[in-house]
């Protein structure tokens, strides 16, 4: 225990994720579901978990300058819509550009609303979600009835895709005209092997068959980290999050910068639902968000507002969908992950003396291993459930070690409540 | 006092006539955009008002949003928003379906007995959200969105597994087994509106006894509007945020029950979808007032109902959800607006009265 304390956060990230990897590679040995560590899992994990990260990221911003976003979910729609419309008229990527421009849009009309107008975070969050539903329903009869593969709920496809990306001599990308050695994909296939072909499946997924929006998407939380912590603007947006009264007496412009946080949550949020509509596949369709933008909201809380966090939170909320969509067979393996978990959990609290606390985990650890001793399949709603069921645990039990930004929802006006 | 309240009455309806107002003007701007013509589009709409059949309709649609606003009213004289009216409901919705079915009881009985059932799991699960937030301090706006997901699932896989039962009719739709006809929530005008109505006109009458009327409705709006206040004089803060979270799930069992009781008597997917949502909207332009939300739910239940009438002159019926999100963002606006003119309007009137010189700005 002492040991881990001693260890810095990044270090303390990288021994925890060790320690999972081993769970899971135990897990995949005694099973033989090898598709829970495979690398084809990994890289379907990244694009299930990259709209819910960016919907992450637009929470981060939104919240860090003290403006609760519900209305990501509404910003992600717009986002499918006109990704939609540009990827059909001009290309993928033009579709990906015109979410990012309408949904900044969408973000500042929240602004407008919350800053200008002093109304009810969430109320205003509501009505855009209400709107953006309108809207794109609205504007698809408008614009795609009638079209060839169009109709009134979804686009005519997309032109172009994006390139797909394989790293050399990793995962056998080509290099000009050479096709690389496939190492990684070679050393995954030593499946009798503990933890070396499982860390061998994830490097291979992240370096493998991978979508440049993707990579981009993912270079957005160490950007965002960036940013926010280390630059003055980034400065003074958290401060207008923590205590905008104490910013305001220093001379930041409050106003200001939730306006232009705003414009980045909104343009993020809409990004992660262009990816849906460009990447994920080639089509707006109505109702293709179905919640991820709530998803999201919820990994802003798992994060603890932060985008590394948020990045966590998108992978262990997206990976059980992953593994569904591959093979249904893996899911209740995770049954098992999970009562391993639960386990190491129950060992570190009882070691804090918490008796209730360990309890509660131990019956949650049998429950779960006799759960998938007892059934072959995990049904499609508890795999969707999940994130929403562990933001509230989450919030239940860890509260006192979450640190959301003070001032987030709270009605401002410059000059006043001092 | 009297004369000061009707003014702030008049006040508050004016304002919520002037959303409802710059909704239909931003629309129109929408509609002219895209190449359609609001003036047709308008008459069309509110010509419908002729038809008695759109009418009964209206109140109909009506129904359902009278209820759910209310339940997120009661939360809101709290200071509480509860956003899981919709989980709430289909909780509710598929319970009541299944032990409405189950049991045998003559007509008035079994009605009761199908709304008692709604009204306990809607409050059983609004219960969860005012747990959470009495004992663990979680932010009753996520908890209930989060619950709303979480019951959405759990309804769909509960139907899935145990409950559908295949039609017998050769239909593709799958119900849960339907309800005996001592269930069936009479109709006013057969097929047309419900007496469900009736049900939703005691819940605002109730609505406006229990909190202007009671000693309980005093310390809840008291407990709202200053919690730390209400404190010193005795209420308790917990006891008053569970006591109107179970309220208002209580309410939000009842919501899905016109469709349930009064047309399809029978669980299915996508049954009264929406309707919880429904009433936010309504409960903010109704100002969380009894009248208010009774007149809000008509006109957005006229608007439900007379928007099918759009696509026969080839504007889409979309419109409508548009003019509901603008309205919404509008009546807010306007209300802050004026609550902040009407502070000053009243400081600037007790200052001339104390005779003093400084004036607030």
């Amino acid at each position: 225990m002492k040991f881990f304390k001693s260890l810095t956060t990044g270090q303390r990230t990288i021994a925890l994720s060790l320690g999972f990897m081993l769970v899971l590679s135990i897990v995949r040995l005694f099973t033989n579901a090898d598709d829970i560590t495979s690398s084809g899992t990994i890289s379907s994990t990244l694009r299930v978990a990259t709209p819910i990260l960016l919907a992450g990221l637009a929470g981060v911003w939104a919240e860090r300058v003290g403006i609760v976003n519900i209305g990501i979910e509404g910003m992600m729609i717009i986002g499918t819509w006109f990704g939609g419309y540009g990827a059909w008229k001009w290309g993928s990527w033009a579709g990906i550009a015109l979410a990012i421009f309408a949904g900044s849009l969408v973000g500042l009309l929240h602004a407008l609303a919350t800053v200008r107008f002093n109304v009810n975070h969430v109320v205003s969050g509501i009505a855009i979600n209400i709107l953006a539903a309108g809207t794109t329903e609205y504007l698809s009869i408008i614009f795609f009835k009638g079209q060839q593969g169009g109709g009134e709920s979804q686009s005519p496809a997309g032109k172009g895709g994006y390139g797909e990306f394989d790293m050399p001599f990793l995962s056998g990308g080509r290099i000009g005209s050479w096709r690389s050695p496939d190492i990684l994909g070679w050393i995954e296939k030593k499946h009798d092997l503990p933890l070396l072909p499982d860390l061998a499946g994830l490097l291979r997924g992240l370096v493998s068959d991978i979508y440049i929006p993707t990579i981009v998407a993912i270079s957005l939380v160490p950007l965002t980290a960036y940013v926010l912590w280390r630059t003055r603007f980034g400065l003074r947006v958290r401060s207008s999050g923590e205590s905008p009264q104490a910013g305001e007496s220093l001379g930041v412009p409050i106003n200001r910068l939730r306006y232009q946080a705003m414009a980045i949550s909104g343009g993020l949020a809409a990004f992660g639902g262009a990816y849906l509509s460009t990447v994920f596949t080639s089509t707006y369709r109505q109702g293709q968000t179905g919640g991820q933008g709530y998803i999201g909201l919820a990994t802003t809380i798992f994060g603890n507002w932060t985008p590394f966090g948020v990045f966590r939170g998108a992978i262990l909320f997206g990976f059980p969908s992953a593994l569904k969509f591959r093979d249904e067979k893996n899911v209740p393996a995770l049954l098992l992950v999970i009562a391993v978990i639960l386990i190491a959990l129950g060992i570190v609290s009882a070691m804090k003396n918490k008796q209730l606390l360990t309890m509660g985990l131990f019956i949650g650890a049998a429950l779960s291993a006799a759960t998938y001793f007892l059934v072959d399949e995990v049904p499609q709603e508890f795999v969707a459930a999940t994130p929403y069921i562990v933001t509230i645990l989450v919030l239940a039990g860890a509260q006192q070690q979450l640190r959301p930004p003070a001032h987030a929802g709270i009605a401002y006006r410059a000059g006043e409540n001092h | 006092m009297k004369s000061q309240r009707l003014q702030r009455m008049a006040v508050t309806s004016a304002s919520s006539l002037l959303a409802v107002f710059v909704a239909l003007c931003i629309c129109a701007v929408i509609l002219l955009i895209t190449g359609k013509d609001p003036i047709e589009a308008y008459r069309t709409l509110f010509g419908a008002a002729g038809d008695t059949k759109v009418l009964q309709g209206a109140l109909n649609r009506a129904t359902p949003l009278m209820i759910s606003a209310a339940a997120v009213a009661i939360g809101f004289k709290m200071n509480l928003f509860n956003i899981g009216v919709e989980g709430q409901m289909r909780v509710a919705l598929l319970a009541t379906a299944v032990a409405g079915a189950a049991v045998d009881l003559p007509a008035p009985l079994h009605i009761l007995f199908c709304l008692v059932v709604a009204m306990a799991t809607g409050a059983i699960w609004a219960g969860f959200a005012g747990w959470l937030k009495v004992k663990r301090g979680v932010n009753e706006v996520i908890s209930t969105i989060m619950l709303n997901f979480v019951a959405l699932s759990l309804v769909a896989w509960a139907f899935d597994s145990f409950f559908r039962v295949e039609s017998t009719t050769g239909s593709l739709l799958v119900k849960t087994k339907e309800l005996p006809t001592s269930a069936w929530f009479p109709d006013i005008v057969d097929r047309r509106l419900n007496g469900m109505f009736f049900v939703a006109i005691l819940v605002l009458v109730l609505f406006y006894v229990l909190v202007w009327k009671t000693k309980f409705g005093f310390q809840l709006r008291a407990s709202g509007a200053n919690a730390g206040a209400s404190r010193v004089t005795g209420v308790n803060p917990k006891r008053m945020v569970m006591i109107s979270m179970l309220l208002s799930g209580a309410l939000a069992g009842l919501v899905g029950m016109r469709a349930l009781l009064g047309d399809v008597h029978a669980y299915q997917n996508n049954l009264a979808e929406q309707q919880g949502f429904n009433g936010i909207a309504v409960a903010l332009l109704g100002r969380n007032h009894p009248l208010g939300i009774f007149i809000s739910a008509l006109l957005f239940g006229y608007l439900g109902e007379a928007s099918g009438r759009l696509q026969l002159i080839d504007i889409p019926k979309e419109i409508t959800t548009i003019m509901t999100g603008i309205i919404v963002l509008a009546v807010v606006i306007i209300n802050e607006a004026v609550k902040r003119w009407d502070d000053r309007r009243i400081q600037h009137k007790a200052a001339l009265a104390l005779n003093s010189v400084a004036v607030p700005a």
